[in-house]
């Protein structure tokens, strides 16, 4: 068998139907939607509202209950896909930021990058170096995340991310954990990499992000996506009910 | 006339110490010290046990132990991953296993593998002599406990240590032998060093095995002393070489517990 490979040309995230159940709870209820290359796409919703499952099965963290996901054009809810393969491809960020506590800053970067894609230390401390240079943190590749606030954490989960030079990153509100003066970080590395060309999925409540650094933003509500669009005119005018009375408790 | 709390409190601990004092008095009334010393701690009988007590049989006790922590842990590991498998009759297989080794005596798995194995295999026998089935028997029942604690760390590890680590591409088995594995032994360090000092004093059971004058361990070689001398010091001797062991290991338990607690 050939193993598929990634096409140019095909959305960089094309979800086809997708339904979600976790026991007997529908959290997912048919969902279509598709991320176009450099696009950044933003996700907006209450709690609840199954944005951060429809995230999580992008990469098959939840395994998808029925419906289509394709990233790159690869099939990645085809039970025969190596779904290891194709998650080197696709980078996410942890609300929870979850680096590795045991290792310090620059083994985090480098310890997939030389398991998984087999490269050797000095390309694998390179890459890190880059990365953490672009996070603006080129000082702390010696530290333990433990020793790192919260907003640091998130830029070296980052830059861990992306030293496995993914084509898209996944982000599942990376803010949401972080005291509110450190939020401002973390949003700036990510308008940098979204200037850089960077395919991105944001599931997010920071709705000026959304609307200065976002291409689309989709609200969901009920497992259900209610609106999408332009930023600037899904937030100005909203013409969803649901969207309105969600709008107007969050700005 | 109620008392306040704490003038009654420290009523308490006066008459706590008022017992202990009296305890203490009527020890030294009753005992006769002399033939104490003479029974508990002769000096002949020390210097007749030197320095056979440390080259060999303290020497002994350390090998034994050690080894058989070595494959209990090892052995215990595979169990702890097998009890966390999908695959149902891995679970089970791991299961019985634990429930048998915790729930017979040591003792009665050293004389099986010492006295059973030799009858129901005729003509073959567990290689390594002593030492072989020391490790053996003290590896399984040590398996049996550290298996759960094990299985408790890795459970203790956080689920998004192991999602982060398959977002990065790792494989199931990649993530947890990098980044789970390591994380649960941090969190396991004080309880399985716990369970070192249980193996060091099931150790002693090594004697039912028989032994000679170059497999004694501690405690076998303090009834060879004993059945010379009418005399306890010999159990003195091996208890304080056991405590020589021990204590050191408690001390560390308790840094580690204290130095968690801190970093919590």
């Amino acid at each position: 068998m050939t193993e598929p490979q990634p096409r140019t040309g095909v959305p960089a995230i094309d979800v086809q139907n997708l339904h979600k159940y976790f026991g007997d709870n529908e959290v997912l209820k048919g969902i279509d939607f598709h991320v176009d290359n450099s696009d950044v796409v933003c996700v907006i919703g209450p709690s609840g509202s199954g944005k951060s499952t429809l995230l999580r099965c992008v990469n098959r963290l939840e395994e998808p209950t029925s419906g289509k996901i394709f990233v790159e054009g690869i099939e990645i809810t085809d039970p025969d896909v190596d779904v290891d393969k194709v998650r080197t491809r696709i980078g996410m960020v942890f609300q929870s930021f979850n680096l590795f506590p045991h290792l310090s800053v620059m083994r985090n970067l480098t310890i997939a990058q030389q398991r998984v894609k087999k490269r050797g230390k000095d390309e694998a401390v390179e890459v890190a170096r880059k990365n953490l240079q672009k996070v603006g943190l080129s000082e702390k590749e010696d530290a333990f995340p433990a020793h790192l606030s919260g907003g640091q954490q998130q830029r070296v989960a980052i830059a861990r991310a992306l030293s496995m030079d993914p084509d898209m990153m996944l982000f599942d509100e990376p803010t949401s954990a972080l005291d509110p003066e450190l939020v401002g970080d973390v949003l700036g590395v990510m308008k940098d990499l979204a200037t850089e060309g960077m395919t991105m999925m944001v599931v997010t409540h920071e709705m000026g992000f959304a609307r200065e650094v976002g291409d689309k933003l989709v609200f969901m509500d009920g497992g259900v996506i209610l609106e999408e669009g332009d930023p600037t005119e899904v937030l100005a005018n909203p013409r969803h009910e649901r969207t309105q009375s969600f709008l107007s408790k969050v700005l | 006339m109620a008392m306040s709390p704490r003038r009654r409190a420290r009523v308490i601990r006066w008459v706590q110490y008022a017992v202990l004092v009296v305890a203490v008095a009527a020890f030294l009334v009753f005992a006769d010290l002399a033939t104490l010393r003479d029974v508990f701690f002769d000096r002949e009988v020390f210097a007749e046990m030197w320095p056979d007590v440390i080259v060999v049989a303290l020497r002994n006790t350390l090998i034994y132990t050690a080894c058989g922590f070595t494959f209990g842990l090892l052995l215990g590991l595979v169990l702890a991953l097998m009890r966390l498998s999908s695959v149902g009759p891995y679970r089970w297989l791991a299961t019985g296993f634990i429930e048998f080794f915790r729930g017979v005596p040591a003792l009665v798995v050293f004389i099986a593998l010492g006295t059973g194995v030799p009858l129901a295999f005729p003509g073959r026998e567990i290689p390594g002599g002593t030492l072989g089935i020391a490790t053996l028997a003290l590896g399984l029942v040590g398996a049996a406990y550290m298996a759960e604690t094990i299985r408790a760390g890795i459970q203790a590890v956080p689920k998004g240590q192991t999602e982060a680590a398959r977002s990065l591409g790792m494989p199931a088995s990649r993530a947890m032998r990098s980044i789970v594995i390591p994380q649960a032994f941090r969190i396991v360090l004080p309880p399985l060093t716990n369970e070192l000092i249980l193996l060091t004093k099931d150790s002693s059971l090594v004697y039912l095995l028989g032994y000679t004058t170059a497999t004694l361990e501690l405690a076998a070689f303090g009834r060879e002393v004993l059945n010379q001398e009418k005399n306890l010091t010999p159990l003195v001797g091996i208890a304080i070489c056991y405590l020589l062991i021990t204590v050191p290991l408690s001390i560390v338990v308790r840094r580690m517990e204290s130095r968690a607690e801190k970093a919590r």
